[in-house]
């Protein structure tokens, strides 16, 4: 009988000091990490709106989008966070766009796990600066092993036809979701 | 009575004789999943060695109160307390190398290395021998993770702690930043330091031998039992 209460007294006491000094730890290091996110994310919009100024985030737009404006506080456009599957998981992504969705300003991968070497140089230049001004309309199309002649082309990248083509898809797929947002007036 | 080990030794075996990656063979979930690159390795094997310093301590120090049926339980508490505050401190201060070892740091919880130290040595020793033991084999662990992620970057990626350190004619092995370069990393090491403990060992076999030779049977005893 003795035991058993020990056995109770010792393994409680345990669990209620952690967790204890767990709410303790987590109460300092919580606002800390979302702090990081937001500046993570801050740094990542005006990375792809480098004419931005301030922002704000669209809330009922169903994905992560922000508004983003510049020095005299007039909306220059916007930045769109989106995902989908790439060779061998999620890519995501964000897209800064001009104002009347025609044009992409840059794009910046911020998660992928593609094959090192080969698909995660979509991370990189010389791909990532291949959208720069890049047309949007009627969408994003790729070419395979030659340069491209459309203002709406970018060429895959040899090794990574699947990682590059991904990144297309996920941006045609962003921008018309978003362009479907902006038809029925949720842009507002 | 029990032999005592002398205080450098239960530091030093963590390090070389008992070493948990290359002795041991413990804990080689994260040693092959996180060491594509030295800062991985490094910020890995410190996070592992805070934990086991720190729950060894903790343990080593009311190992007489937690009853034999529940210590387990107890240990594995105590164990995911600390791996937990690494992880949000982690992430509160260094949010990149968080992201870098992704899930690896809340399953330190489950590393055999760190267990096995409590019910081995912690759970029978006394705060200050538990805290040598849990420094040497930390010490061990982070030495073969550095190691291990040094040789697959300075192949795989051409630098080393991001410096690059080969030429730019050195074409990158990608296999080696791959999981299977893991493997055939680690394999090369082990082979390479157990090739060198037995050489080692025959020296010293041979020395003896040479030593026995010289100066007979009945002094040789003598001075072993001196030792």
């Amino acid at each position: 009988m003795n035991k058993v209460v020990q056995m109770l007294l010792v393994l409680t006491s345990i669990g209620i000091i952690s967790g204890g000094l767990l709410a303790v730890v987590s109460g300092w290091a919580d606002p800390l990490i979302a702090a990081n996110q937001k500046a993570a994310t801050e740094a990542a919009i005006f990375r792809v709106k480098p004419e931005g100024k301030k922002y704000e985030q669209i809330k009922n737009a169903g994905f992560e989008l922000y508004k983003v404006m510049n020095e005299n506080d007039q909306n220059s456009g916007y930045a769109l966070v989106y995902q989908g599957n790439g060779f061998s998981g999620k890519i995501r992504l964000i897209a800064g766009l001009s104002e009347d969705l025609n044009n992409i300003s840059a794009i910046e991968v911020l998660d992928q796990v593609e094959t090192p070497g080969l698909g995660t140089k979509i991370v990189e230049e010389p791909f990532t600066s291949q959208f720069l001004k890049l047309e949007t309309s009627p969408k994003i199309d790729w070419v395979k092993g030659e340069k491209p002649d459309k203002p709406n082309e970018i060429q895959t990248i040899t090794g990574a036809t699947i990682s590059s083509k991904a990144v297309v898809a996920i941006l045609n797929d962003g921008i018309s979701r978003l362009k479907k947002l902006r038809e029925s007036g949720g842009l507002k | 009575m029990k032999k005592q080990v002398t205080l450098s030794k239960e530091f030093l075996k963590g390090v070389w004789d008992n070493n948990p990656v290359l002795k041991q063979l413990l804990g080689l979930c994260p040693t092959l999943a996180v060491t594509v690159s030295a800062i991985n390795g490094l910020a890995m094997g410190l996070a592992a060695t805070f934990v086991l310093v720190m729950a060894s301590l903790l343990i080593s120090t009311i190992r007489k109160i937690i009853p034999p049926q529940v210590r387990i339980a107890s240990f594995i508490v105590i164990i995911a307390t600390f791996v937990t505050i690494v992880d949000l401190v982690m992430k509160a201060k260094f949010p990149d190398l968080s992201k870098a070892l992704g899930p690896f740091i809340p399953l330190i919880v489950v590393n055999c290395v760190i267990l096995g130290r409590q019910e081995a040595f912690a759970s029978k020793n006394n705060p200050g021998r538990a805290f040598l033991d849990a420094i040497g084999m930390g010490a061990g662990f982070t030495i073969a993770l550095l190691v291990l992620g040094g040789i697959r970057e300075i192949i795989g990626s051409r630098t080393f702690f991001g410096l690059q350190i080969m030429p730019d004619q050195f074409e990158p092995w990608l296999i080696m930043i791959l999981p299977a370069g893991a493997f055939l990393t680690l394999g090369l090491l082990l082979g390479a330091v157990n090739v060198y403990a037995d050489r080692k060992k025959r020296l010293e076999h041979e020395s003896l031998v040479a030593h026995y030779k010289r100066v007979g049977r009945e002094e040789l005893i003598e001075e072993l039992e001196v030792k």
